[in-house]
């Protein structure tokens, strides 16, 4: 059976794919092998998972102004994660989404690091704000 | 998003596809953070180095490069944040004439939009300071935390695609620090501490930084008993900036929105004030001293230097010679670098055996490839910020005064 967790109003397409979650933060920069598509800082949660394809979930977003260029640069070479689902955003996160049109929602209604779990096929509806797990 | 007849105009392509395009990405923005509508913005600030660009960010440009002028030409005065590779240097450094190639193409792209390659991250102190309650997209944080805190104007953090998008459209969604509510304190802190150095202001804004730790956080400062400078201001910014992802701080008696009482930056009633002392400053410094002796490389960057600071690390440095052993490499501006070789700074620097570096930041320009070119391991810096930044980058940092810096460069060593 389906169940719908509601987010803030997000940015980017509608898509589904397979959960990778965990209650950790988010940089671009400084927590990814952005060339092997996998976690690499070893303090990370998800260290040696690979996120490529991924609908990415986790808890807020850190790190300085750099992400925002890389996440349109890991799209062009189909590296990407499919969607990033976060707690809580910065501007920049969000900036680097809208300028790689990554599918992107945060601010939902419960932990969403607790509502999916790894595996979980998820759609993802940022125009609506809205995660359909299973 | 409420848009006027322009911003529609501009949306629908009538000003080319460049604008509308950054339009659509900042609508986009705006309604993720709930804005009402746009802000015109007097300057941006543009972060573009080629290492976070990539060979995507270097082609995206290279795209709007190539639209007629009308179209492509940015609405502001844009100025740039440092590059990855000082030009005229990098082969001192051993860097990859490869990473030269995708500079010299990011620089032409820049140039054709008409932006202005200041290549640095102090344009608060060196290009054109912001004025109270002007409204800005800065894209470093250590500049808009500056713009902000400092000078009292009003800048998000605006990364590199969202300051180019600000350049094409002039304007900015208006959400975040160009509102009044959202510069309201949430932490107070209590100061019982005299910095005395450049590192001690970075390390009193690491800590503020690690203890209010998200992007709306806005930590009110109490107890400072002195009359900060420029720079001194500067270090405790960029380091809150780094530590703590935080735009915005007020410092009672010191910054334009905190000069009269800290109580009435809170909305409600303060949370408790969380007191930092002299022996939270002194752990801070231990935080790092894992190694001792050797020395590899002495940075000092992140902020560049403004003049003031250049002149007072050439006098430390006098007449003696930087070690064999060690590296002691220095950035700065274009301008400040012209200046210093005008006032003779630079002859002092140079002919110790230091590197001074223009238009780069030491952990913007290849930092992981480079330091392992050279040897670099074990750094020392003034800058609390720095030393932050470069674990990442499979350093070991200290962090330590000026004065010691300097001596360590000479020695080859800090104990």
């Amino acid at each position: 059976m389906s169940r719908t967790v509601k987010g803030h109003k997000g940015i980017g397409a509608k898509v589904t794919g397979v959960a990778l979650v965990a209650r950790d933060n988010f940089s671009a920069r400084y927590d990814l092998d952005r060339i092997n598509g996998v976690f690499s800082r070893k303090a990370h949660a998800l260290y040696g998972e690979r996120y490529v394809g991924r609908v990415l979930v986790l808890d807020t977003a850190k790190g300085g102004v750099a992400s925002s260029w890389m996440l349109r640069e890991m799209k062009s070479r189909n590296m990407a994660p499919a969607a990033l689902l976060l707690n809580a955003a910065n501007p920049i996160m969000a900036q680097g989404a809208a300028f790689a049109e990554l599918p992107f929602i945060d601010r939902f209604e419960e932990d969403i690091t607790q509502a999916i779990a790894t595996g979980d096929t998820v759609t993802v509806d940022p125009q609506n704000g809205l995660v359909v797990i299973g | 998003m409420q848009l006027n007849e322009y911003e529609k105009a501009m949306l629908s392509g009538a000003f080319g596809r460049g604008r509308a395009e950054a339009l659509h990405q900042q609508i986009q923005v705006g309604e993720f953070f709930d804005a009402p509508d746009f802000v015109s913005v007097s300057q941006v600030h543009m972060m573009a180095d080629t290492e976070s660009l990539g060979e995507a960010g270097v082609a995206y440009l290279e795209d709007l490069a190539a639209l007629p002028e009308k179209e492509r030409t940015v609405l502001v005065p844009t100025v740039t944040d440092p590059r990855g590779i000082d030009l005229c240097r990098y082969r001192r450094l051993k860097q990859c004439a490869e990473w030269a190639t995708l500079e010299q193409r990011t620089i032409d792209a820049l140039q054709r939009l008409g932006i202005l390659l200041t290549d640095t991250c102090i344009n608060y102190q060196t290009v054109q300071p912001p004025v109270y309650g002007e409204h800005l997209a800065f894209g470093d944080t250590g500049s808009v935390i500056y713009a902000n805190s400092v000078c009292g104007a009003r800048s998000n953090f605006e990364g590199g695609p969202a300051a180019l998008n600000a350049a094409l459209t002039g304007r900015v969604p208006r959400y975040g620090y160009h509102l009044n509510e959202r510069r309201r304190g949430t932490h107070l802190f209590e100061v019982r501490f005299t910095p005395r150095d450049w590192s001690d202001w970075g390390a009193l804004g690491a800590l503020v930084g690690q203890r209010s730790g998200s992007y709306w956080s806005v930590p009110v400062i109490t107890g400072i008993d002195s009359n900060p400078t420029s720079d001194e201001l500067k270090h405790f910014g960029a380091a809150l900036a780094s530590y703590g992802s935080v735009p915005l701080f007020h410092m009672l008696g010191v910054t334009p929105e905190a000069l009269q009482d800290a109580l009435s930056l809170f909305e409600q009633e303060p949370p408790p004030a969380i007191s930092l002392q002299d022996g939270d400053v002194e752990a801070f410094y231990r935080s790092f001293g894992r190694h001792r002796g050797q020395v590899d490389v002495v940075a000092l960057a992140a902020p560049q230097l403004s003049l003031l600071e250049l002149q007072r690390v050439a006098g430390i440095l006098g007449d003696r010679h930087v070690h064999e052993g060690t590296d002691l490499v220095i950035a700065t501006s274009p301008e400040i670098k012209a200046a210093c070789d005008r006032l003779g700074i630079t002859a002092v620097i140079e002919g110790a055996g230091g590197i001074l570096l223009e238009g780069v930041c030491f952990y913007q320009m290849y930092a992981r490839e480079t330091g392992a070119l050279n040897g670099w391991r074990h750094l020392v810096s003034n800058s609390a910020k720095l030393v932050n930044i470069i674990q990442g980058y499979d350093y070991e940092p200290r962090l330590a005064t000026t004065q010691q810096c300097i001596d360590a460069a000479v020695n080859g060593r800090l104990d």
